[in-house]
């Protein structure tokens, strides 16, 4: 039976995006009372899984690194069908940017014991920086396919997926175990049910912190952290109306102008 | 201290349900507005989410989840579309005589296909001659060996079209004061449902009326004890009538303050947006603090519904409140959106419609405080 962990992560509910704003001190992004739900690419990766357990049957364990809030996206998935949820918190995780947070998703991966597939969702709706997947494939020397859109064929160990590029896509193929971070075209994740949300009660959470990995507190949260935010500040888009004059052919041209002077086309 | 939050479990029902509501009923509410019609999809998507099957008990098919959990359904489902709403909610009238009253074996014969949403379930008390007072309906029953015959006419019911499995109040023949309640199955000779009503909102709800014409119902479909039909009736519609009344009229209240916050957001006058001005901050703190005064009155009745505790008169006041605010919310969300708010391309002018039609369902506001003047002077 295939075991498959699933990383998810806990962000402010992107409906809710026009709430954060950015604190012109500290350069973070307090989250105040928006409510933090599973990463929408996420959602897919698990759906992923779920299809996978339908077709040939699985284990699914959910790993998230987050505040004790953050259990509430660990019990969602449980209502969603995984198997095991694991939360991985700990004050020392804090701050943690993409490198340590892969970092420490990947020593958690190690003690789960040997998996055969890792999904991760390609990006997150806050950070959004890809790296993740990638990351914890490289820390834990497997081979990773990004932006996977589709499974082609996932019988036995080597499966082929098309990995979106630019104007199309690979077909690439790969010997399990292995990373996958997945888009928004992989599939369409199924809605949470009741009869989901009674099962889950049954499932416990796990949650490990830094002694429970056995790491030491300057590979992980801030400490850890390579990266340095040296500002961080919100774009303002703002519309422009103009009234184009003329006959249909002469609006056509006109607009055609503007689209090209702009870069649109 | 009183624990006012919701529990993790339930926030996740309030999740399913939501993103139910806005995948699976949202994109049918425009039809269901153009054709008053376009109920199948919508049953047939509740009965696929297990929306039926939330206060059936476990043993029966059911989930149990109790009544706390079918508020939340219902204001969920409503704050997108009270006309689907309003036919869960009284699908809940339909089942709660089978709950509370039924035989095992009625239980055992109609629970599991209800909770599955393979047959639909109504409850038909009001008559032209009495709604408000159900000793006033003429509809009767009679004895006749092995069976009952009904003959009579309801009126204003909802899934009254689509209901297989409905639960009637009869009062006999030879006595006017002794009513009793009978499960009548779709396809049963004497009955038909005749009449289909227009509404002004909830288009795509089914409501209509119904004829007994020597209607031969088996003695085994009596329901609950003979001669106590009313309490029967009054038990499915007390609580579970108005319970889902104020879900439903929480949801448009929820519905109105979202799209006037919105468009207060969105719409520039003296260069600024309208959610600026003193004006319009007074209409949306008003319905802010009917809808959360709202959500307390009826959570609370329906926490103490599912312990078991009695909750009618608590329901009286939660729904009075909560209809009568969402009426009032509808007309300033339609007045916050000023010419706008005339406009079908507007929410609001739905809700406005919708809002009327939550009054007179499970008993009107003027009943309600019958009610609750009642409960005050016993």
């Amino acid at each position: 039976m295939l075991k498959i962990v699933v990383c998810v992560k806990a962000v402010p509910d992107p409906k809710e995006a026009d709430k954060i704003k950015i604190d012109p001190v500290t350069k973070t992004l307090p989250r105040h009372d928006i409510p933090l739900v599973i990463n929408p690419l996420d959602r897919h990766a698990l759906e992923a899984a779920l299809q996978l357990k339908e077709r040939f049957g699985a284990n699914i364990t959910v790993l998230s690194m987050g505040p004790p809030a953050a259990g509430n996206v660990v019990k969602e998935s449980l209502a969603l069908g995984a198997e095991h949820g694991i939360l991985l918190s700990d004050p020392a995780f804090a701050g943690a940017d993409a490198f340590a947070t892969a970092y420490t998703l990947a020593k958690a991966v190690e003690k789960v014991g040997p998996v055969d597939v890792v999904f991760c969702g390609m990006a997150s709706s806050d950070g959004s920086t890809e790296w993740v997947g990638p990351e914890i494939a490289a820390i834990l020397k497997l081979p990773v396919v990004t932006m996977v859109k589709e499974l082609v064929g996932c019988e036995g160990d080597t499966w082929q997926v098309k990995s979106k590029i630019e104007d199309g896509y690979r077909l690439v193929q790969v010997k399990l175990p292995a990373v996958f971070t997945v888009t928004r075209e992989l599939n369409i994740p199924k809605t949470l049910s009741f009869s989901g949300i009674i099962k889950a009660r049954s499932k416990e959470i796990t949650q490990w912190g830094l002694e429970d990995l056995n790491l030491q507190e300057d590979a992980v949260g801030l400490k850890g952290s390579p990266t340095i935010i040296s500002n961080l500040t919100s774009i303002e888009i703002k519309r422009e109306v103009k009234i184009i004059e003329g006959t249909t052919e002469e609006k056509a041209e006109r607009l055609i102008q503007k689209l090209s002077e702009t870069g649109v086309i | 201290m009183i624990d006012f939050t919701f529990t993790e479990e339930q926030e996740l029902f309030r999740k399913a349900a939501r993103e139910f509501a806005e995948t699976k009923i949202a994109p049918k509410v425009p039809e269901m507005e153009e054709t008053n019609r376009g109920w199948d999809d919508v049953v047939s998507a509740m009965a696929e989410a297990e929306m039926f099957a939330i206060t059936i008990p476990e043993e029966n098919g059911g989930l149990g989840l109790g009544y706390v959990a079918r508020l939340i359904a219902l204001e969920e489902i409503g704050r997108v579309s009270v006309a689907t709403a309003m036919m869960l909610q009284v699908f809940g009238l339909g089942i709660e005589p089978f709950i509370k009253f039924g035989t095992e074996e009625q239980k055992k014969k109609y629970l599991p296909a209800l909770a599955k949403g393979e047959r639909l379930a109504t409850a038909a008390v009001t008559e032209p001659t009495g709604g408000s007072d159900p000793k006033g309906g003429r509809t009767t029953y009679k004895k006749d060996g092995d069976f009952y015959i009904l003959n009579g006419r309801k009126c204003f019911i909802t899934n009254s079209h689509i209901a297989d499995t409905l639960v009637v109040l009869a009062k006999d023949e030879e006595n006017p004061e002794a009513f009793s309640t009978f499960i009548v199955e779709k396809g049963m000779k004497g009955f038909k449902p005749t009449h289909e009503e227009h509404k002004v909102g909830m288009r795509g709800c089914n409501t209509g009326e119904l004829e007994f014409k020597d209607c031969k119902v088996p003695a085994e479909n009596l329901i609950g004890e003979k001669e106590k039909g009313l309490r029967v009736a009054m038990s499915a519609i007390g609580d579970v009538g108005r319970g889902g009344m104020v879900g439903c009229a929480l949801g448009v209240h929820t519905a109105c303050l979202e799209a006037s916050v919105k468009f207060a957001n969105e719409r520039i006058l003296y260069g600024k947006p309208i959610s600026r001005l003193q004006a319009i901050q007074f209409k949306l703190a008003e319905m802010k603090i009917d809808l959360e005064a709202g959500r307390l009155l009826g959570y609370r009745a329906a926490a103490m519904q599912d312990q078991g505790l009695r909750s009618g008169n608590e329901f009286a006041v939660a729904k009075y409140f909560t209809t009568e605010a969402a009426q009032k919310a509808a007309k300033m969300a339609v007045d916050i959106h000023g010419g706008y708010g005339c406009m079908e391309e507007f929410p609001v002018t739905r809700y406005l419609r919708d809002s009327f039609v939550l009054g007179p369902s499970a008993g009107t506001s003027d009943i309600m405080k019958v009610i609750i003047a009642r409960w005050v002077l016993s």
